[in-house]
């Protein structure tokens, strides 16, 4: 069965998810990448948008205006690892619950989605059309000098997912368990490889 | 025809060619993703494919670009020294990559440095990107566009080796840039490795690396080797689609090298994300032109 968490998210909401559980998002979610994540943590301004319990995705969508308004034509995550220098402050200036994006993130996000209840999703890279048809509508549109890409979109979504926790508020982190399953097999990957290329420079 | 009429054919047909190129996968691309896909068991493996090729699928019925990255426009061009039309290329297609951002659409990325705003129309400072090989021979105009995201992007890089680093170096190279960033960058990849002498003769030859047809092999028996010897080590690392557990990191890993000074060796590692948006197209003198990527396809 889909388990589908509606936004707001509450405590227990969040204390109930681990790392590799799959979820679906019903309400509203913001999106919010690099120039979002500055302004809020570096530049000190205040989230345009309400953010305590909410969601807020790393995502910059292709949006078509047309007469009778904004048409969300695609919409998909993008490398969360970017904001990880400022998504720590980010989650405790906002009160953020959810973050949704593409891949891992660093250590001091993983400590502040334990120390305030919070974790990282990924939503499936390149679906893009798929994802678009999970949104509802398109609310508000903040800080449009941004450009498109790097605003902050409002969306009301629909059982928006498949989402796979990614780090959760126990310590669990999928992508810090995949990094570490690497550097143990690294070795015995590229070393016969390395093996095979030493004698390429010795001239006969 | 007079050299306005040629930019107008150039700019209309590589407009409506932007528009097909962005929505669909080439078919040497899609073909290699069911491949990859049958190479994975696990059930979460297998519901990331089911993802991928169901928005593949939603992307061409309803019309709209498969990933919402679609990245700054790069033509990789190859002109024969007898086209009759080189000086309406650049202008030419900046106006199709301004109009099908509108028309496709795509998503205006171009932010130019130091005033840092968003052009919305996809051109700036330098874009898009054009890379010119003029041949000695001919009268054609093959272009080969590449929508170069932001999330292949930022794993690429490129070093500058010691001859004592050996080609070793290169390999361990290889290993740091797919284990890396390249994991966030939408596995499964294509991996293209540029070996030269300095950072930007190495980096061009990695883009061309990763433009290559796929199926297609380094001319050197030795480079050949290195492909195939890469693309099954990286395979083992134990990591497949969107960089959660599973059996294929790459599709494919090309190399593509010069000569190199005696004295240094220059590796660079450019990645492409399975959503790799990349179609060649080919104009005649008389403004005629095919497409080989998308088979079927009108424009």
């Amino acid at each position: 069965m889909k388990k589908i968490l509606t936004v707001p998210i509450r405590d227990e909401d969040i204390d109930g998810l681990r790392a590799g559980d799959v979820i679906y998002l019903t309400g509203t979610i913001a999106t919010g990448r690099d120039d979002v994540h500055r302004r809020v943590v570096a530049e000190g301004m205040q989230s345009p948008f309400d953010l305590r319990g909410g969601v807020i995705f790393h995502a910059g969508p292709i949006v078509r205006r047309t007469p009778a308004g904004n048409e969300l034509v695609a919409v998909g995550p993008t490398s969360s690892v970017r904001m990880e220098a400022f998504q720590a402050g980010f989650i405790e200036k906002t009160g953020v619950r959810v973050i949704i994006g593409k891949g891992g993130m660093g250590p001091a996000t993983a400590q502040a989605c334990r120390q305030f209840k919070a974790v990282h999703c990924v939503a499936m890279g390149g679906c893009a059309v798929s994802a678009a048809s999970q949104v509802e509508a398109i609310q508000d549109c903040f800080w449009p000098e941004l450009g498109m890409p790097e605003c902050m979109w409002v969306l009301r979504v629909r059982e928006f997912g498949p989402l796979v926790v990614s780090i959760d508020a126990h310590g669990g982190d999928l992508f810090a368990a995949t990094r570490a399953d690497i550097a143990g097999r690294r070795e015995a990957c590229q070393g016969p490889i390395v093996d095979s290329v030493k004698n390429y420079m010795v001239v006969d | 025809m007079t050299k306005d009429g040629a930019r107008t054919i150039l700019a209309d047909v590589m407009e409506r060619f932007l528009g097909v190129a962005c929505k669909r996968l080439p078919d040497d691309v899609y073909a290699k993703l069911r491949e990859c896909a049958q190479g994975e068991t696990s059930p979460l493996q297998r519901a990331v494919y089911e993802s991928y090729f169901e928005n593949l699928r939603l992307a061409q019925q309803l019309d709209r670009p498969c990933c919402q990255d679609t990245g700054l426009l790069h033509f990789y061009i190859r002109c024969g020294a007898d086209f009759p039309y080189i000086g309406v290329v650049e202008s030419a297609l900046g106006q199709a990559v301004a109009r099908a951002t509108a028309s496709a659409p795509l998503r205006p990325n171009a932010v130019d440095f130091f005033t840092e705003r968003n052009t919305g129309d996809n051109t700036g400072e330098r874009m898009p990107w054009l890379h010119w090989d003029i041949l000695p021979e001919g009268n054609q105009l093959e272009i080969c566009v590449y929508f170069a995201g932001a999330g292949c992007s930022l794993p690429g890089r490129a070093q500058v080796f010691k001859p004592s680093d050996g080609y070793g170096a290169v390999v361990r190279y290889v290993f740091d840039a797919v284990s890396g960033l390249a994991l966030n960058a939408c596995p499964p990849l294509i991996v293209g490795v540029g070996l030269g002498h300095n950072i930007e003769n190495a980096g061009v030859l990695s883009k061309m690396a990763c433009l290559r047809p796929l199926g297609s092999a380094n001319p050197h028996p030795r480079g050949a080797k290195l492909e195939r010897d890469l693309l099954a080590g990286l395979n083992s690392l134990g990591v497949g689609a969107q960089g959660l557990p599973g059996n294929r990191i790459a599709m494919e890993v090309h190399v593509e090298s010069s000569a190199r000074h005696t004295a240094t060796i220059a590796a660079a590692v450019n990645v492409s994300c399975y959503t790799h948006r990349r179609g060649f197209i080919t104009f005649r003198e008389d403004m005629t032109y095919s497409q080989s990527s998308y088979k079927g396809v009108e424009l």
